[in-house]
């Protein structure tokens, strides 16, 4: 298991380490001796402090400080493995001497962001520093002997509170830890809201990568469904989606809305995660989606799509040569939706040579750049709407170079964000049922939103 | 107020003051001090000396503080044994709190402090502890008998922990029971033998309840547990899968891969006909699939356990070859093992799109990638035979771009194409030669090399071509001096007349004035050939080659097998066994997948797949007509008896096993590396001064090394023995090879055998015993001088009873001079 746990910031301090293990250190200080100097006085104090510190020490010579780029987030130095992820500037690295799950290790280190995400916004150098006594508090709660213990923010912060736990009665004192331990430990007993309201968000990216012909090379949807939920006691909620499977299913049975919305409107869906929260083995069975959602906001699943999907944007890119000194771009974008929805935050990137010494831009919509520190034309628009065209030209000047390589031509890619869900997706209901307390499925207020944005949508030139 | 002023404290006198401060009588500024010292300890500094002040804030009902005080002593402990036993008491009485958060709090913290005199203290509140009323006390001290395992195993096992554990497996909380199997799986590594966890089908079935009810981690806790377990039968199998499969669509990218571990094991025992084979089958593509649009770091551990899965059980990811394209911004990790995985899911049907991708890959920045690209482009070629022109062209394309790299990565791998279709794709060569002095990598030079000795005739200016590498012939490096020295043989018997100088010129640069002890023996060996015999050296020379196989970098299969074992795992990752990286007594317990149709579970014990080993073993019959034996007009047929000097047979066998490079054609292979765990040992028999010997090689196609060999007969019917033990005295590394020979007589026990001239050996080594058989030629038998004394003989011929004779009439035989033998067998 998880031998470790250290945080380190771009320079390769540490900010904390958590050590759960003896057996992480005493080999990395071998490998560390070789490749650093080590202070004498330090050298004659071996004790296990040492060793740790050396373990630390290995990482971020071989890692943070190397000069090569990251070649893979598991290292292994002198047989101790270590992992790690960034976010921002910020280093987090588990050691162990084990053979541990590696990807519970990754998904472990991934919760941890999130807890502290949760506790005091952005992972930075500074907000580490102002709350390292938490982040140990935490950790002693969350890894135990390097076992992943619950972690459900829900959960640790009705007791992890940096107020001290004193004032509480016997009564909610087990109420915790049947909380913290038991089936349901991403919620607590006893919320109430005076309104109870939840927010649904269907989210959405759509990936593309086309041929210079238009020829269709691999196109997927990754989506989210993000539920915001304030709802009172412990409710009951089932979530139904246009899903093929069910409608297909249910359409045989006379569902009136199953055989309204039989036929295209349903969408086949590849494959679909469900927050803990969702019973798996219903869905299995059933392929119904039932929970009790944890309170706030959280993702309550994600899917992928790959048939039918929307593509909102269609670009068509030309590229000429002109002798060796000058390329001539034209650029295409076309609106594939209906022509009342607006599209918006449109963003193309046309990648420029390395060597370009001007560039003259022509585009009848929207603003257009040259930037040079980032080797692309940056073309704006804010707003399209849906069975529109729009297009840029662009004269590239090029530097004559004896540089025999030629130059990669990096794809075009594109950014927006479009008001409906590119995969076809519609949430057909979502109920809540709460028998303790009296409110209905009809009394909660429900918003349901669709956003699409782009992912990686990629033409090549 | 924020925390990270403690970060920043004046260096002068700062022990001191702390010391002070931590004395204070305010509450509040005690607090303020344990932080500093916190801080302090974070950032690398020693403060140990500060243990009696830190210890003597404990006493309080402050639970930050409190916890606090006991990162200080999980830190520290160990320097201070005796200080730490002031702290005791005061966990003791923590233990007894209330307050259950308290409780475990101590529990856990006594735990963490790995000190021998604290951990007596320890047993009596641990005891309490795991049948404590609230189930987070008693996960909490599930965890804690691991961790006192870890520091004092036997006392674990004299205080009867490990049943109170097992206990636990029954608890009705299903996260006590998750951190119970989690201790017991970290424990029982230790004692691979004790049936410590106990898996039977009724603790199967609690594991399987809680595992629809406990926290991710401890799914993840139970999935890697299950996949432990070995069902008596198919139905249990598959009543298992069915509970297991829901978990495939968990958002824990974690739970996913044990759930595909636990169902990769199971398939093993599920009959492939049946509809549920099937139906998993299909089921686990689409989550493997998701597990790439996770984060980078998950995508590159699901990655490496895919490519396992592609080995293993390709039908289920063939179809879904297009979300392994590379992204332009995936980070380098996750585009290197994208591509590997791209090549071995190359098929006739999706080759095209493969190939346009590929073409994209080979322009792009990173170095490592587009040599990889490039590669994998003459992997295409050579595994897909269709697009073998497309990928040639390709090729070509990418070599006119004359970017360094790229043009040499390129030649490589033409070069294998052109050993894989000879004659196919001459016309190009004139190409390649324009690239010839910008190769400046010993591999891309010993490809053109060998490519221009390969197709000498049909270059008119070979001869200039090779000379010029001659110029600087010391400087290259072993390869390249080995194929210059090949190719411009080659050369020389394909055009004799013009590149006689040159031939001499490398004959004597290779013998006379090299160091190197394999480039001096082929200089001789092709020396002596020409000199000698010009027409063999021609048929030696430029004999055909044998094929190249179409896969490359693929997995060993027992280490393949071996590695689902460990899907998700660090192993799946390096795809090196645990014992290969981890130290100690974890992981060296071997797993293997089940074996179907068994009663007992033969998967569990390595020693008894010998035998089945054994069983399977073909009987292989040295072959009389191969190629390249005949062509040396080697005796190997048994009833050649031309006695020829021993050390130009050796010196021939030597040659061959020069020439033909990667594969020693005279040696049968008696037992495969699939067989026995990566050893590979191919050998033959023969007679070289009155002497049998056994000559073997014994490769080592596993990824560790080996060492401790011993052979073993079994009775046979001419009681062969070996006269002394293995000659292996060094350990074998990976991918290493040794040829030995082994001197026999016939001085063992006798039994006989069926056939006859059978002989079953066992070689044992570090990791295991392999069993296999083979066939002695009888001609070995047979002395050198097969004269006898007219009476001896007769004497002899009249000894053997006459039940043992056999009329036969062998027609039109003309005899001459050859004597009639005859070998007395005992029967």
């Amino acid at each position: 298991m998880i031998g470790g746990l250290f945080i380190y910031n771009h320079k390769g301090e540490v900010l904390i380490s958590r050590v759960y293990r003896d057996d992480i250190g005493y080999v990395a200080q071998r490998s560390f001796m070789v490749t650093s100097c080590i202070k004498p006085a330090t050298l004659f104090n071996v004790n296990l402090f040492v060793c740790r510190r050396n373990a630390v020490d290995a990482f971020r010579v071989n890692v943070i400080h190397a000069r090569q780029q990251v070649r893979s987030p598991v290292t292994n130095i002198a047989r101790t493995s270590f992992f790690h992820v960034k976010r921002s500037n910020i280093w987090l690295a588990a050691v162990t001497k084990q053979n541990v799950n590696a990807a519970m290790v990754f998904e472990f280190l991934y919760k941890m962001c999130d807890v502290m995400t949760a506790y005091f916004g952005k992972i930075s150098e500074e907000n580490i520093k102002n709350n390292f006594v938490l982040i140990y508090e935490l950790l002693d709660e969350i890894l135990d002997f390097g076992y992943p213990q619950n972690s459900e923010t829900g959960a640790l912060k009705t007791f992890i509170t940096q107020q001290g736990i004193k004032g509480q009665t016997k009564e909610e004192q087990s109420q915790i830890t049947s909380q913290v331990t038991g089936q349901i430990g991403w919620r607590r007993e006893g919320i109430k809201y005076r309104r109870n309201e939840l927010f649904l968000d269907v989210l959405e990216s759509v990936n593309l990568l086309m041929s210079p012909q238009g020829q269709v090379l691999s196109a997927h949807v990754s989506g989210r469904v993000v539920m915001k939920s304030y709802l009172s006691g412990m409710p009951e909620c089932k979530f139904g989606m246009n899903d093929k499977i069910v409608i297909d299913k249910q359409g045989k049975g006379g569902d009136l809305y199953a055989f309204c919305c039989s036929g295209k409107q349903s969408i086949a869906i590849d494959d679909c995660t469900f927050h803990q929260c969702v019973r798996l083995s219903k869905f299995d069975s059933e392929r119904s989606i039932s929970f009790i959602p944890p309170d706030g906001e959280y993702e309550l699943m994600r899917y992928r799509t790959t048939k039918d999907i929307i593509l909102p944007f269609r670009v068509i890119p030309l590229v000429r040569e002109v002798g060796r000194t000058k390329l001539e771009v034209k650029v295409v974008i076309k609106s594939n939706f209906k022509p009342s929805l607006l599209a918006q935050k449109i963003e193309v990137r046309i990648p420029t040579p390395l060597n370009t010494s001007g560039v003259q831009v022509i585009c009848m919509k929207g603003k257009a750049k040259y930037k040079a520190s980032e080797n692309a034309i940056v073309w704006k628009i804010k707003r399209m709407a849906g069975m529109k065209e729009s297009q840029i030209s662009a004269e590239i000047e090029l530097l004559p170079t004896n540089d025999k390589k030629k130059w990669a031509r990096p794809p075009i890619s594109m950014n927006f964000e479009v008001p409906f869900a590119p995969s076809g997706l519609k949430v057909r209901y979502l109920k809540v049922f709460e028998s303790k307390l009296n409110y209905s499925d009809h009394d909660v207020i429900k918003w349901v939103r669709y956003i699409g944005r782009s992912g990686i949508y990629e033409t090549r030139c | 107020m924020t925390d990270s002023k403690y970060f920043t404290t004046n260096k002068k006198g700062e022990i001191f003051e702390l010391k002070a401060e931590l004395n204070n009588e305010k509450k509040e500024k005690r607090k303020e001090a344990v932080k500093k010292v916190i801080a302090a300890m974070t950032v690398g500094k020693d403060v140990s000396s500060l243990f009696p002040d830190v210890v003597n804030c404990m006493q309080t009902d402050n639970l930050e503080l409190k916890k606090l005080v006991y990162l200080y002593l999980m830190n520290y402990a160990k320097n201070q044994p005796d200080m730490a036993i002031m702290a005791v008491n005061s966990f003791v009485k923590d233990c007894e709190d209330p307050n259950p958060l308290i409780r475990a709090l101590a529990v856990r913290t006594m735990g963490c402090i790995r000190v021998d005199k604290i951990t007596e203290y320890l047993c009596e509140p641990l005891r309490k502890c795991l049948k404590d009323e609230d189930p987070y006390v008693r996960k909490t001290a599930a965890v804690c008998v691991a961790k006192l395992h870890d520091i004092n195993a036997q006392m674990v096992e004299d205080q009867g922990f490990l049943d109170s554990l097992r206990d636990l497996i029954a608890d009705s909380n299903p996260m006590v029971v998750a951190n119970a199997v989690a201790a017991l799986s970290e424990i029982s590594e230790s004692h691979p033998n004790s049936n410590l966890l106990d898996l039977n089908p009724q603790n199967i079935n609690k594991l399987l309840t809680a595992l629809n009810e406990c926290t991710e981690w401890g799914q993840i806790f139970i999935l890697d547990c299950l996949s432990n377990y070995n069902p008596k039968d198919e139905r249990e199998a598959q009543s298992i899968c069915e509970r297991v499969t829901p978990r495939l669509s968990h958002a824990n990218s974690a739970v996913v891969l044990s759930a595909v571990k636990v169902l990769m094991k199971f398939l093993e025992l599920l009959p492939k006909d049946s509809d549920y084979y099937n139906t998993l089958l299909k089921k686990l593509s689409p989550p493997l699939v998701t597990l790439l649009s996770g984060e980078p770091e998950v995508q590159y551990v699901a990655l490496r356990n895919i490519n396992l899965i592609v080995q293993k059980r390709p039908e289920i990811l063939k179809q879904e070859i297009k979300v392994f394209f590379v992204k332009y911004n995936d980070p380098i990790y996750v585009k290197l093992e994208k591509l590997d995985i791209m090549i071995r899911l190359a098929s006739q049907a999706n080759i095209a799109q493969v190939l346009a991708e590929l073409k994209e890959y080979a322009t792009e920045v990173d170095v490592d990638f587009v040599r990889k690209a490039v590669r994998a482009i003459g992997r295409c070629a050579i595994k897909v035979e269709q697009s073998a022109e497309r990928c040639v062209s390709t090729l070509l394309d990418l070599i006119q771009t004359k970017v360094n790299y790229v043009v040499q990565e390129a030649i490589v791998v033409i070069r294998d194409i052109f050993r894989k279709y000879p004659n196919k794709y001459e016309s190009i060569i004139a190409t390649l030669c324009e690239n010839l002095d910008s190769l400046d990598e010993p591999d891309a030079r010993a490809a053109m090399i060998w490519i221009v000795g390969e197709y000498a005739e049909r270059i008119d200016n070979a001869d200039e071509l090779l000379e010029s590498f001659l110029e600087g012939f010391h400087d290259e490096s072993t390869q390249v001096q080995l194929t210059l020295l090949t190719a411009i043989v080659k050369l020389f018997l394909k055009k004799p007349s013009e590149t006689q100088e040159l031939v001499q010129q490398v004959l004597s640069l290779a013998t006379q004035d090299s160091d190197n002890p394999d480039l001096r023996d082929r200089g001789y060996i092709y020396w002596r050939l020409l000199s000698t015999d010009p027409v063999t050296a021609k048929e030696v020379v430029l004999s055909e080659k044998p094929l190249i196989s179409e896969e490359t970098d693929l997995i060993e299969p027992t280490l393949l097998d071996e590695l689902i074992c460990h899907i998700g795992s660090l192993a799946s990752v390096y795809h090196k066994p645990p014992n290969a990286f981890v130290e100690g007594s974890h992981g060296i317990h071997r797993k293997h997948l089940p074996v179907q149709h068994s009663s007992i579970d033969t998967g569990e014990s390595p020693v008894s797949s010998g035998p089945a080993a054994n069983i399977e073993q073909t009987h292989v019959i040295p072959s009389q007509g191969d190629l390249l034996g005949d062509l040396l007009n080697l005796d190997l047929g048994p009833r050649s008896t031309c006695p020829r000097c021993p050390p130009c047979r050796w010196g021939l066998w030597t040659l061959t096993v020069l020439i033909a490079c990667n594969s020693v054609l005279l040696l049968q292979v008696w037992l495969p590396a699939v067989k026995a765990k990566g050893l590979e040992i191919s050998g033959t028999f023969t007679r070289r001064q009155g002497q049998m010997y056994m000559d073997m090689t014994f490769t080592n196609k596993a990824l560790q090394h080996m060492t401790d060999f011993a052979v073993q007969f079994n009775k046979n019917s001419f009681g062969v023995i070996p006269t002394s033990p293995l000659p292996v005295h060094t350990p074998l590394m990976p991918n290493q090879n040794i040829e030995l020979s082994l001197p026999l007589n016939t001085i063992g026990p006798v039994m006989k055998m069926d056939p006859l001239n059978n002989l079953q050996v066992a070689v044992k080594n570090n990791i295991d015993v392999f069993y296999f058989s083979v066939l002695i030629p009888l001609n070995i038998f047979f002395v050198e001088d097969g004269k006898m004394e007219r009476q001896v003989f007769l004497a002899t011929w009249k000894d053997i009873p006459n039940e043992n004779e056999l009329q036969y009439q062998i027609k039109e035989c003309h005899l001459n001079a050859e004597n009639h033998k005859k070998v007395k067998i005992s029967v």
